[in-house]
């Protein structure tokens, strides 16, 4: 039904008129970044018993927030169905999109959306229970596979198995733990969606030990916040507010270390920590807000490892998600 | 009066001014005026504003390639067909849900509202407890508890529960063994008996039942157009019955009849054309069954909770319809001789049908509306694979929002219209 609610938002938004094009300036007058997350994906957005919310996409909004108004706690998390994401963003329900969604051409063009920065590199697998036996994706032939509907898996999993030659039964849900639930009763022989999920979801699973996750990866998904198009200002501030994270993390500036970095005299680390230049200033910001948002928040390092890495509950490696430096595909463009 | 006189007098323009009849008629213009505008500026405004966001607009998209798949589909489909196809396939299924639900739940409601005047306490007890537990319950809440508390509890696949003559022998052999002795011997014969059977065809798990699918070879089509045909005319047939009766009073043997048409004339054509029918055998291949026809736990799921839900409303209908039936009637009915069945379905039921067929029609338009709450257990209906998958990978909520409200729409005003022609034809002709 909140789709319905939602198209009938986007509806009335269209109607009165365009939807604001000065984002920051409407989220520095409410007060508080209305933030659209899942409705509860362990490691990346979930809230705990007191109903405070953590994780990877949640830690950009909290990052968000505390370079906007030095208060990372000023975020009003919109809980989101797949299905209902980019309607409530284009509707201006929401100032930014910060659930897990992959970042494809379609998307980028045709629902007036945009990426500003890949917070995860992810892509599709497949979870099975172990005694199938079975070692690889290639022998699921004629399985049935439940899934969430409304993702880019769908596709994903309807391309894998025709290049394959292979038949498929899917059975699709419309929220991720309807889903788990349907595959933990026995409905379906394997379960498929962004691994990182898969890993996520198994901890819903009445005996984890009974599922292993597949080694094929069939897809590229990377996961990215997303902006409505025609707010430059807008877009910047969330890709530097990433961007700022990395860097930080790149130069060693983490939470506990960040207050002796305003001593520093390493001209990169001035310029990041803002005792040297207007770097803040030229996004809408202020000087500091680097400072803010790794004190508060931490670098993507430590956001990773408190959420989703070996030290969580959830244990991923840390993989394509490493620093450039360290092996990995996260690269941030300098400050200066 | 002189045909000058009754000539209207030339109106001055203040007259004029003040004749109510233009003057509603001037109000209602500019009321049209207004809505047309606003709609109008509507239109305008979100499309301006659409491309603006450029965000993609238009119905180009049903042509474009799907890409995904449907796990149930009553006509042919596959992921390189249309949106436009989904469209359809989603339309279908829905529909399939709205008819067996209407047509069950309302057997049921009728059993369920008629046990609850019973005189006999427990039967009416009984019923009165069923329509207050299920009425009272979540919908949504009682498609889990189908779907996953009563058919997710089935076995697995591979562990199917076999339905067929020589499972059903091979256990009745296995209980009998276990008195020993000469039910031995009884045993051992019981199951050589079984022997003789083929392997089971109908399996049940928790993906379902799967039945055997029957081939048609040639001339089966032959046989299908008899069967069609045997339908018609007993239909056909009812009507000149009923005719006569009033006509004669002579009383024909539809039932018998009817049955000689439906399955008798068939039957004789399947013997004619030499038995041009053969069954695929479902066979439990790697992870699934091959071959046959399987009834997803899905829509079993779907339709047990629809139609037990709207029966308890509609037994509550029916109900209050008979107790709209004044007593004398009945009454009448039983001094005339006529037994409480017969009174009940001659006199009673036709003069509560004017009271129950309005509420009623409420809970057919409940009911299909209700159907897309299987989006919650991965039912493909309309609102699950068409407003929810193409729409999301599509992106165009407006159009997709607009086509499946107008469907739902249709579907209701149609389902109204029926049910408002049948009124008309079941109302009381005064004389």
């Amino acid at each position: 039904m909140t789709r319905v609610v939602t198209v009938v938002g986007i509806v009335l938004a269209m109607t009165l008129g365009s939807a604001s094009a000065q984002t920051l300036k409407t989220v520095k007058d409410r007060g508080v970044l209305n933030c659209g997350v899942s409705q509860g994906l362990p490691g990346f957005s979930s809230p705990d018993d007191k109903g405070v919310w953590s994780g990877l996409d949640v830690d950009l909004c909290r990052a968000m927030a505390a370079a906007i108004f030095d208060d990372a706690t000023k975020v009003k998390y919109v809980p989101l169905t797949a299905n209902a994401r980019f309607t409530a963003l284009q509707s201006g329900e929401i100032d930014v999109l910060s659930r897990n969604t992959t970042w494809t051409l379609s998307r980028d063009t045709n629902l007036g959306l945009n990426f500003p920065a890949i917070n995860y590199y992810d892509g599709q697998g497949f979870m099975v229970r172990t005694s199938l036996k079975v070692n690889s994706a290639l022998e699921l032939n004629g399985a049935s596979i439940c899934t969430q509907s409304g993702t880019t898996t769908e596709a994903n999993l309807a391309d894998y198995f025709r290049a394959n030659n292979m038949k498929y039964e899917l059975v699709k849900f419309e929220t991720a733990d309807e889903a788990i639930k349907a595959y933990d009763t026995g409905r379906c022989d394997g379960f498929t969606s962004d691994v990182s999920q898969l890993y996520a979801l198994r901890l819903k699973l009445s005996n984890v030990n009974d599922h292993v996750v597949l080694p094929e990866i069939i897809s590229k998904e990377p996961l990215a916040p997303a902006v409505r198009q025609g707010d430059d200002q807008w877009f910047d501030v969330v890709k530097w507010t990433f961007f700022a994270t990395i860097n930080a993390e790149e130069m060693g500036l983490t939470s506990r270390n960040i207050d002796e970095a305003s001593k520093s005299t390493n001209p990169e680390i001035k310029r990041l920590v803002g005792t040297e230049g207007n770097f803040g200033e030229q996004l809408g910001l202020t000087k500091d807000w680097v400072v803010r948002i790794v004190k508060q928040v931490g670098n993507y390092g430590e956001s990773f490892e408190r959420n989703v890495g070996t030290g969580s509950r959830l244990g991923i490696a840390r993989g394509l998600n490493r620093l450039w430096t360290k092996g990995g595909i996260q690269y941030a463009p300098p400050i200066r | 009066m002189s045909p000058e006189a009754r000539q209207a007098p030339r109106r001055s323009a203040r007259a004029i001014l003040y004749d109510p009849r233009l003057r509603a008629i001037a109000y209602q213009f500019i009321v049209v005026v207004l809505v047309g505008w606003a709609a109008w500026h509507v239109i305008h405004n979100v499309q301006a504003n659409l491309e603006a966001q450029r965000i993609a607009t238009g119905f180009g998209f049903l042509n474009q390639t799907a890409g995904f798949a449907v796990n149930q589909s009553l006509i042919p489909y596959q992921e390189s067909d249309t949106y436009g196809r989904v469209f359809v396939v989603g339309l279908l299924n829905t529909l399939l849900v709205a008819v067996i639900g209407i047509v069950l739940s309302t057997i049921l409601g009728f059993i369920i509202g008629v046990a609850r005047l019973s005189s006999n306490y427990v039967v009416a007890r009984l019923a009165e407890g069923y329509v207050e537990i299920v009425r009272n319950l979540p919908l949504l809440f009682q498609i889990l508890f189908w779907y996953l508390a009563v058919l997710g509890a089935l076995p697995g696949v591979r562990n199917s529960v076999a339905i067929g003559v020589q499972p059903s022998l091979a256990w009745l052999a296995d209980k009998v063994a276990l008195f020993g002795g000469g039910a031995l011997t009884l045993a051992e014969y019981i199951r050589s008996a079984s022997a003789w059977f083929g392997p089971p065809d109908f399996f049940v798990n928790n993906r379902g039942l799967i039945v055997p699918e029957p081939v048609f070879h040639e001339g089966g089509m032959i046989v299908l157009a008899v069967l069609a045909f045997g339908i018609v005319a007993a239909i056909v047939m009812r009507g000149w019955a009923r005719r006569r009766l009033d006509a004669t009073g002579r009383a024909f043997p539809v039932g018998l009849a009817s049955v000689a048409l439906v399955i008798g004339l068939p039957l004789l054509a399947l013997a004619a054309m030499g038995f041009p029918v053969g069954f695929t055998r479902p066979e439990l291949r790697g992870f699934n069954f091959v071959g046959g026809v399987r009834l997803n736990p899905e829509l079993v799921a779907l339709v047990v909770a629809l139609t037990t839900y709207t029966a308890s409303f509609i037994a509550e209908v029916v109900r209050a319809g008979i107790l709209a039936v004044s007593r004398g009637q009945s009454e009448a009915a039983a001094a005339l001789g006529l037994k409480r069945g017969v009174a009940l379905r001659l006199i009673v039921i036709p003069q509560a049908l004017r009271v129950i067929v309005p509420p009623l029609t409420n809970q057919y338009l409940n009911l299909t509306k209700n159907s897309t709450l299987g989006a919650a257990i991965g039912y493909p209906d309309l609102f699950s694979v068409f407003a929810g998958s193409a729409l999301n990978i599509t992106g165009q909520a407006i159009e997709i929002i607009a086509i499946t409200m107008a469907v739902y729409l249709f579907i209701s005003l149609v389902t109204s219209m029926l049910m408002t022609w049948y009124n008309a034809r079941i109302m009381l002709r005064e004389r």
